[in-house]
């Protein structure tokens, strides 16, 4: 042939979403679409106090309906916990109460409306909750990172910059709130559900039950978003579902409304983050003291990891050679934080970024100047010691961004004027954190078809466009076109388990495993087609494991090593203007270059970057979770304020590409990373039209109260 | 209660204080219409009364007697927006997508940018941050396609820190090698 085909593939181009034709004419089957045999619906009833001890839970006064089904703690055939990272969750709360919305008792009923009128009353003896993270006695978990001497480097440095900074928590608002059915069959339990992780459903799920793997059977439904709210939560409400299903022996619908929804599943962690850095009278980087605190809520779920990738983050895209950071995530007596996209990496980098422009100011140097001096080159290590690949493009997005957006000319131009520009530099590692991936050691398999091959992974398309993205990768690996890929649904009774779908890590890592799976598959057919090699051989399945790169080490004890395979880079520009009267910000334009390695679909990966940014932005300005004792006081879209088309700019976005030798097609990670660069930018566009604020949302109230400079 | 629904007439024995979004998913069994918040801040539930755009978890049934309710499985006419949320990344997740189809329907066909958000500010969208939809919504009325290209980082082959380096290696130098 000499030359490659010519045939074009389809990686690199914006095909329509697989998925996409159900999706808009209203075929698309969500959790709450579905309908089974004699379902009943499920109710859970919770704890009313943020601390204390549950005396009793009464049901009534007046009858019950007929048929009433009660699940309490003694109905768990399993262990009464939610199997996560630690055993410390129970499914249904007895004994001591941690939070408020603790579930305590489960009903289910066919008919929704009087299973709703049922009465409740759940009585306790009230004890002292704790809501400030600085104030808990109990540490989740504590990691400390060291790289040189950083006290030392801090006394000797010309010039030191302090600063505290915060972050609110945030709500997912995926628009499909969390939903479940459980339908009891085959002597355990099938539950159908919309969920991110159908394995992390499925391992609790057996622990809660005491069923074994094979009875338990996870099908993940079309998901109306998921943004890492449905990582981890699913395992609870699906637990419920399967208790009251069980004891039924009937389907069980729980579907939570949004007030419910808002007010009992996981946020984002709040954090206060406290920095000190030194720096040479020239703006060379000498040493950063980073202490981070993150408030875990109830219950440890997954705060251990959002505070690992928060503290590997906590030093930004840039080199120093003297770091201490000190992390810890604690216990108060709030609904636990979970999982929610950049899983910590957004709340340091939001200090980091807007500490840089405190320093700027401090050191007489152009912001950007400064980050043009200490950002990450290819060849730098980073505070664990990792040394930083090739495909390192902190400069080229930053440079791309000032330039698009005019940032020089602008930042002049509009001081004083009540306008505002500032920008953010960033990074997300792709992948799980350290040896992760290792243990989750994925797995992914094609199995060859008639028409060509379908996919089998655990993956999950929750609107991110999975999908689409890995038929991409194995049709074009194949030279096959797009149309003989097919995608099975994510049945774990069907897909092997290819790790969770989060992390940044679907496209890079489970693309790159079926890619081998697509290369062996390749080989095995030779030059029969897949017809032909069904008639000769019989069936084929072709599964490959995850295999770590050789040049890839991590030590988890001491935190050393390569924290992650690779990172994606980002710098975002925000504009935005200041109400003079009420102090209202309005963003006008956001300019996002981000280095992603490849990008395997580029209209899906722009939606990623935009939709993240807006979210973003929602985090900076808008989105206040408004806690009174221990409950969530603005529990409805009526007042937990996320953007609008009225509240959205005009996005301006670049994708850079700078290959990943491990990733498919040399794509990394691009769903966390948009995440981690608009509220900084927010907060120095705020700074620079003249308002110090060093917490997020900046609403108007806290402008208000915030010193004008 | 009689209205006509996607253009065919329907009789129904309901109550006529149920929410309609309830009477189109579970008794006409048309669950394209979706809940997102049950208060009409979210606009999954939009649907057509009489040709404009209502949140339908805050409609009575009764108040359908005698209309035409258009849902999304009923919505003629507009094959090319429907293909451009699919093209132009206007549906991601698609939870909010048969609302937004529906309420961006009804904008008349030369809505400038600034009409088009004014008409949409019912809907939310919590994963394309209406981008998307901007696009899909231009590129069905005849729009230029505006997909994105992404460009080599070629310059991330950045400079070496001039102090681990040896001077004969400046940028410079290199430059000229």
């Amino acid at each position: 042939m000499g030359k490659a085909s010519t045939r074009a593939g389809s990686v690199g181009r914006s095909v329509p979403r697989l998925e996409g034709a159900a999706k808009v004419d209203g075929r698309a089957r969500y959790v709450d679409d579905l309908s089974f045999p004699g379902m009943l619906h499920g109710r859970t009833i919770r704890a009313p106090h943020a601390c204390g001890r549950l005396r009793s839970v009464r049901l009534g006064p007046g009858g019950l309906p007929l048929g009433l089904v009660v699940v309490g703690p003694r109905d768990i055939p399993g262990d009464n916990v939610i199997a996560v990272i630690e055993d410390d969750q129970p499914a249904l709360a007895w004994g001591e109460i941690r939070h408020a919305e603790e579930p305590v008792l489960l009903l289910a009923h066919a008919d929704r409306e009087a299973l709703f009128a049922v009465p409740a009353e759940v009585e306790m003896i009230p004890g002292a909750p704790v809501f400030d993270p600085l104030a808990s006695p109990r540490v989740f978990k504590h990691i400390r990172i060291a790289r040189g001497d950083a006290g030392a480097a801090l006394r000797k440095a010309p010039v030191v910059v302090e600063g505290e900074y915060r972050t609110g928590a945030q709500e997912h608002v995926y628009i499909e709130p969390n939903g479940v059915i459980a339908v009891p069959e085959n002597g355990g339990i099938t539950v159908h559900g919309s969920l991110q992780c159908p394995h992390y459903v499925h391992k609790a799920l057996c622990r809660l039950l005491k069923l074994p793997a094979d009875k338990v059977r996870v099908v993940q439904t079309e998901t109306g978003g998921g943004f890492g709210g449905k990582e981890d939560y699913p395992s609870v409400i699906a637990g419920h579902a399967a208790l009251l299903a069980l004891k039924a022996r009937r389907p069980v619908k729980i579907v939570y409304d949004r007030a419910e929804d808002m007010r009992a599943t996981t946020k984002r962690h709040p954090s206060i983050v406290r920095l000190r850095t030194g720096f040479s009278r020239d703006g060379a980087l000498l040493a950063i003291e980073a202490e981070v605190v993150m408030d875990g809520g109830a219950y440890v779920t997954l705060s251990p990891v959002v505070l690992s990738r928060g503290v590997l983050h906590a030093t930004g895209p840039y080199r120093c050679p003297a770091v201490a950071i000190d992390g810890r995530v604690v216990m108060t007596n709030t609904p636990p934080n979970g999982a929610f996209r950049g899983f910590g990496a957004p709340q340091t980098q939001f200090a980091i970024e807007a500490h840089m422009d405190r320093c700027a100011e401090q050191l007489g140097i152009d912001p950007v100047k400064l980050r043009e001096k200490n950002a990450f080159r290819p060849g730098d290590v980073t505070a664990t010691g990792q040394k930083l690949p090739k495909d390192t493009s902190a400069l080229p997005v930053l440079r791309e961004a000032v330039r698009r957006s005019d940032f020089h000319r602008k930042r002049k131009a509009w001081a004083g004027t009540g306008k505002g520009i500032g920008l953010a530099l960033f990074f997300h590692g792709s992948g799980f954190t350290g040896a992760g991936e290792v243990r989750l050691a994925s797995r992914a398999s094609l199995e060859l078809t008639a028409k060509g091959a379908r996919i089998l992974v655990g993956s999950t398309e929750i609107g991110q466009g999975t999908r689409t993205m890995l038929a991409q990768i194995v049709a074009d690996t194949l030279r096959w076109p797009l149309s003989a890929i097919e995608v099975a649904p994510a049945d774990t009774g069907l897909v092997p388990d290819s790790g969770p779908t989060v992390a940044s890590r679907t496209c890079m890592i489970v693309g790159a495993i079926l890619q081998r799976a697509a290369r062996e598959l390749k080989h095995k057919l030779g030059r029969l087609t897949p017809t032909q090699y069904l008639a000769r051989h019989g069936a084929l399945v072709v599964t490959k494991q995850y295999e770590k790169p050789a040049e890839i080490h991590w030590d988890e004890e001491r935190y050393k090593g390569d924290a992650y395979g690779t990172y994606a880079w980002g710098c975002d520009v925000v504009e935005l203007e200041v109400d003079p009267v009420t102090r209202e910000v309005r963003p006008l334009k956001l300019t996002a270059v981000q280095e992603i390695g490849k990008a395997i679909h580029p209209g899906h990966s722009r939606g990623q970057i935009e939709g993240g940014s807006a979210q973003g932005l929602g985090w900076a300005l808008s989105e206040e979770v408004v806690m009174r004792d221990g409950k969530m006081a603005n529990a409805q879209l009526t007042n937990y304020m996320m953007p609008t088309t009225k509240d959205t700019p005009e996005f301006d976005v670049a994708i850079l590409e700078q290959a990943y030798r491990h990733g498919p097609f040399g794509a990394k990670g691009v769903g966390e990373l948009p995440m981690d660069g608009p509220a900084p930018a927010v907060v120095n566009a705020l700074r620079h039209a003249g308002f110090d604020v060093r917490e997020v949302p900046a609403t108007p109230e806290r402008l208000l109260k915030c010193a004008s400079r | 209660m009689r209205f006509t629904l996607n253009g065919k007439p329907v009789e129904l024995k309901v109550a006529p204080m149920r929410r309609l979004l309830d009477v189109l998913r579970e008794d006409c069994g048309l669950t394209g219409t979706k809940e997102g918040c049950g208060e009409g801040e979210c606009g999954a539930c939009t649907v057509l009364l009489d040709g404009a755009p209502v949140n339908s978890c805050l409609v009575p049934v009764a108040q359908a007697e005698g209309t035409k309710v258009t849902t999304i499985e009923g919505l003629r006419g507009h094959t090319k927006l429907q293909q451009a949320f699919v093209t132009e990344g206007g549906a991601q997740c698609g939870i909010c997508t048969p609302g937004f189809l529906l309420a961006a329907s009804t904008l008349p066909r030369a809505a400038s940018l600034e009409a088009v958000k004014q008409g949409l500010a019912g809907n939310l969208c919590r994963c394309t941050g209406y981008a998307g939809i901007y696009r899909s919504v231009a590129v069905a009325r005849g729009g230029a396609r505006a997909a994105p290209k992404p460009k080599p980082a070629a310059r991330a082959k950045a400079t070496p820190r001039a102090k681990t380096k040896p001077k004969a290696r400046s940028a410079a130098a290199r430059r000229s090698r």
